[in-house]
């Protein structure tokens, strides 16, 4: 089956190209981030005529592309909500999936630094709490041990707590696995396909969207900081997302060998504090801030958010600000008020809202859509048997796996993959092709880095930015 | 894995004018096996996207442009013999002079008696200057732009707002005009100068905005301005659909960081001394890898002129310990070399090179070890923000073997 994916034109024209004479779909998602994309993973499983639609011209292209990239134990969830269940959940879930298709994930571990003596003292109870969510591993640890561990931790930490399971993980390639699988499967992609209102009938609802309407049986909305506005257009007024931006700084890989763990402060009433954690792709990330905002776009950084992100580094791992900065950028968290999700079925308009999925959605994903197929269900739809999706393997982006141009094997079959084109992060031209003609293709710079790095390493571009792009045009129907 | 294992005599890593200039005075003195390694798909280095003339002999209007000029190097390092790949990547190290390699013909592991650094330099991107604002497409450092206009004859966009004054950034500016941009402004925040850092070009006149800082871009599609704030506090956003960040150079250090030869505080480069030597042993390094950024001529130069104590390492000459260091202070940003050889050897045209932060007039120069003066000098031209002056070496005599760091200041 060839893959329905679209990105212009009428969608009407879409549906019938793919599927015959077909002209309603039987489950419709609004949302292609990581949690849109497992819910339609999630789907594909059924013999349901399903599509992911997204404003955007990529998938994971909102809050998913921007966050911190940890798959989280869920240690310090509230004990007993959703969030803590379906992260908890998700983590399994996810790691496990990880390892079948390639995610790059690296089980660096955690340690919660406690700066003074108040900090220290709150270590114990959080510790108990990580009981409460059902995580054992947790182990308070000396200030000798700490140091020892992390050798080049600013002066002054007393002790931690060590979370051993805590993992980071490739954000990028997670949605797109989920995605690959999905519209493989089965399920219609269309993306550039924004909704603007939605219009419920007695058996379907007939989305208008910017490429026309839409028609659809079921409908789930898990369009992330926009889920409250597609959710009053159908009559509810549950819950209301006020974007809390997180800005963060990218590190030099040079500055890899400064830390070994995910470093979290001790959390406070402000939030979950500035940590310092190693990418999968052997960066240094500093952030994220925690701003309240009103404006659901204003995804840019700030110079008073850089500034704090610098004076908390500083403390935490003083020798990070000696290092080069590759990248700063800023993410949208989609709070409401509420310490949990917001997901809740509505069968009587055949309707699941996913609302609310904050700071954990990466990790949870899977859960959330497994969570979310099932209330589906419970709305009456019948989905029949589950199959198996066919197995899946991704680009391996991960430092810690040899990368394409380290393999000698890779390279003798062909050449292209032992041709560098993005110096910085060793891109080979083969894994450039491969990602502008893959199932879901990139279509533009950003989605080519976020498929294969290119682009995105300390020169941002002085070497290798004007090749890439010439690659992006060649590409182009 | 398997690699392919070799030995050379001389692995030279990087063919931009220095390491060509290495690579053809190496083969010409008889060191043997030189290979030059680039990365590139052709070699040449920075040159290759300077489509302006003053590459080469007499810098200023005269000279080569940049292309001729990397193809005169090309040819000199291949007619003296040297070994010139492309398309291969030196990766990271295997041990202290083996390197892996990685080519579409497959992987290598090269073993050398001698390694000669000249990986040059970039300049940082908006992100690593840490300018705020949102993430649009028309953002560019001038390697980029010269390389999107030059190699590929891509459409740039409209209106562009060059960030930085320095050679660089009227080159910048002249390749923007060449696209068919308007240059609305340059942008530097260093204070009006009465005297040019940059020999004035009267055929274009584009505002320079001085004691200005970038506070911020706008534009989510597409970029849509630069916002500033000048000295006295007001704020201006030039409209503009382009910027390039110019100047603001990093070395490319991270072979030379990982291969041990720790770097200089003030250049960002290898610290070395003025032997090319690297305090990793057997690890020279030339060009701008030392010093972003100086002109090419002098980059080819120093890969000449390391040649000598090549020849020397590899008649087994024991290689230093123990070298004093030379630092400045503020406002000075770097000298180089910045360590002290211990055998005699001058720096190139017996003169060492610096930098300042600050505008100097006519600046008075003290070297001293150990609170001991060993030099003053008194420079006769203002010394001024990204251009290099010169200081004399003759006083390295005087440098105690076994003495502290060695301390250029102003007074
Ligand atoms: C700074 C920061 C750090 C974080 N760190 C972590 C972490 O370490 N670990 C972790 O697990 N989680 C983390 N998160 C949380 C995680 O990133 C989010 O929970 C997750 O990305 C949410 O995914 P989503 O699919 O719900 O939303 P999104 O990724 O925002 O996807 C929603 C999609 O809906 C589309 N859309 C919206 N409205 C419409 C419409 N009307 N029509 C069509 N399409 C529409 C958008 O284009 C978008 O693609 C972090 C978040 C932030 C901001
Ligand atoms: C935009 C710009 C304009 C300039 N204009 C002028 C001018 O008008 N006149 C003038 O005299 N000078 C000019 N210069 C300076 C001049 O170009 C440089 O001084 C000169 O190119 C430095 O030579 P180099 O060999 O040290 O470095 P480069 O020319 O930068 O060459 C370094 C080479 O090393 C290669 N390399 C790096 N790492 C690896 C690796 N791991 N494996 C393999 N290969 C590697 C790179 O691909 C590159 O080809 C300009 C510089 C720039 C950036």
């Amino acid at each position: 089956m060839t893959p329905t994916i679209t990105a212009t034109g009428a969608l009407a024209h879409s549906l019938r190209d793919g599927d015959g004479d077909a002209t309603t779909y039987d489950v419709t998602v609004i949302g292609a981030g990581v949690v849109g994309t497992a819910v339609a993973r999630e789907l594909a499983r059924y013999r349901l005529r399903t599509a992911l639609i997204d404003g955007s011209d990529d998938i994971g292209n909102g809050t998913s592309k921007a966050n911190t990239a940890i798959l989280h134990t869920g240690f310090d969830a509230v004990p007993g909500s959703l969030e803590a269940r379906l992260v908890r959940d998700g983590q399994r879930r996810l790691a496990a999936y990880a390892v079948a298709t390639g995610i790059p994930v690296e089980r660096v571990g955690a340690l919660l630094v406690a700066w003074d003596e108040e900090q220290l003292a709150a270590l114990p109870a959080l510790a108990a709490k990580a009981e409460r969510n059902d995580y054992h591993a947790a182990r308070i640890i000396d200030a000798d041990e700490l140091r020892a561990r992390e050798p080049h931790l600013g002066p002054g930490a007393l002790g931690a707590l060590e979370i051993p399971d805590e993992s980071i993980i490739c954000p990028w390639t997670t949605p797109l696995a989920y995605a690959t699988q999905a519209v493989r499967a089965g399920v219609h992609l269309h993306l550039n396909c924004r909704v603007r209102q939605i219009d419920s009938g007695q058996d379907v609802h007939t989305l208008i969207t910017t490429r026309g309407p839409l028609s659809t049986r079921y409908l789930i909305n898990v369009a992330g900081l926009y889920a409250d506005e597609l959710d009053r257009q159908l009559g509810h007024d549950a819950f209301t997302v006020t974007p809390r931006r997180g800005q963060l700084i990218v590190f030099d890989k040079l500055a890899r060998d400064l830390v070994d763990h995910i470093l979290l402060p001790v959390p406070t009433e402000a939030g979950k504090g500035v940590l310092v954690a190693p990418t999968v792709f052997g960066n240094v990330l500093l952030g994220p801030t925690a701003e309240e905002l009103d404006d659901k776009t204003a995804t840019g950084s700030s110079a008073d958010g850089l500034a704090l992100l610098r004076e908390k580094g500083r403390r935490i791992l003083p020798g990070l600000l000696e290092e080069e900065v590759t990248a700063v950028y800023a993410g949208m968290r989609a709070a409401t008020g509420h310490e949990d999700y917001r997901i809740r079925a509505y069968p009587d308009q055949r309707y699941v809202a996913v609302g609310g999925i904050r700071s954990t959605g990466l990790t949870a994903s899977m859960a959330i859509a497994a969570y979310v197929t099932e209330l589906l269900a419970g709305t009456g739809l019948d989905l029949g048997a589950p199959a198996e999706l066919p197995p899946l393997t991704m680009p391996q982006l991960g430092e810690a796996f040899p990368r394409p141009y380290l393999r000698a094997e890779l390279i003798a079959a062909d050449p292209a993959y032992g041709t560098l084109v993005c110096h910085c992060e060793r891109v080979s031209a083969g894994e450039i092709r491969d990602a502008l003609t893959s199932t879901i293709p990139a279509r533009s710079k950003d989605g080519l880095r976020r498929r294969t790095r290119a682009g995105g390493g300390r020169c941002q571009g002085f070497y290798c930015g004007a090749a890439v792009r010439a690659l992006i045009e060649e590409a182009r129907p | 894995m398997t690699r392919r294992e070799r030995t050379v005599d001389v692995l030279v890593v990087g063919a931009g004018p220095a390491g060509l200039g290495a690579g053809a005075e190496l083969a010409a003195s008889g060191a043997g096996h030189v290979e030059i390694l680039e990365r590139e798909q052709a070699a040449g280095g920075i040159p290759r996207h300077c489509f302006h003339g003053g590459f080469g002999a007499g810098r200023i209007g005269g000279g080569a442009i940049g292309p001729v000029y990397a193809q005169q190097c090309v040819a000199a390092a291949v007619r003296a013999g040297a070994t010139l790949r492309t398309s291969v990547t030196v990766t990271g190290w295997a041990g202290p002079r083996t390197l892996d390699i990685t080519g579409p013909t497959g992987l290598e592991r090269i073993t050398a008696r001698a390694v000669v650094l000249a990986t040059g330099a970039r300049e940082r991107p908006r992100s690593a200057r840490l300018v705020p604002g949102t993430r649009p497409p028309g953002v560019y450092t001038t390697g980029e732009l010269q390389q999107a206009v030059h190699l590929f004859r891509q459409r740039i966009g409209t209106r562009a707002v060059v960030i930085g004054h320095e050679p660089v950034s009227h080159a910048a500016a002249d390749t923007l005009r060449v696209a068919g941009l308007d240059v609305v402004a340059l942008v530097t925040d260093q204070p009006p100068s009465p005297l040019p850092a940059v020999p004035v070009r009267p055929r274009h006149r584009t505002p320079l905005l001085t004691d200005a800082t970038i506070t911020g871009l706008t534009g989510r599609e597409r970029l849509t301005g630069v916002a500033l704030r000048h000295r006295d506090g007001r704020t201006t956003t030039l409209r503009c659909d382009t910027v390039v960040f110019t100047g603001d150079w990093i070395p490319d250090h991270e072979l030379a960081r990982r291969g041990g030869a720790t770097l200089d505080p003030g250049t960002r480069g290898p610290a070395y001394d003025a032997s090319y030597r690297t305090r990793a042993t057997g690890v020279f390094a030339v060009g701008n890898l030392l010093h972003a950024v100086e002109s090419a001529g002098t980059a080819a130069a120093e890969g000449r002129a390391v040649a000598a104590p090549v020849l020397r390492h590899l008649a087994a000459d024991p290689w230093p310990t123990g070298r004093p260091a030379l630092a400045v202070d503020a406002p000075l940003e770097w000298i180089a070399p910045n360590l002290v050889a211990l055998d005699g050897s001058r720096p190139l045209n017996g003169r060492f090179t610096l930098r300042t932060g600050r505008r100097l007039l006519r600046p008075f120069l003290v070297v001293g070890q150990d609170g001991r003066v060993l030099h003053r000098e008194r420079l006769l031209l203002p010394a001024v923000p990204n251009r290099s002056f010169r200081l004399r070496g003759d006083w390295l005599d005087r440098v105690d073997p076994h003495g502290g760091t060695v301390r250029i200041t102003v007074h």
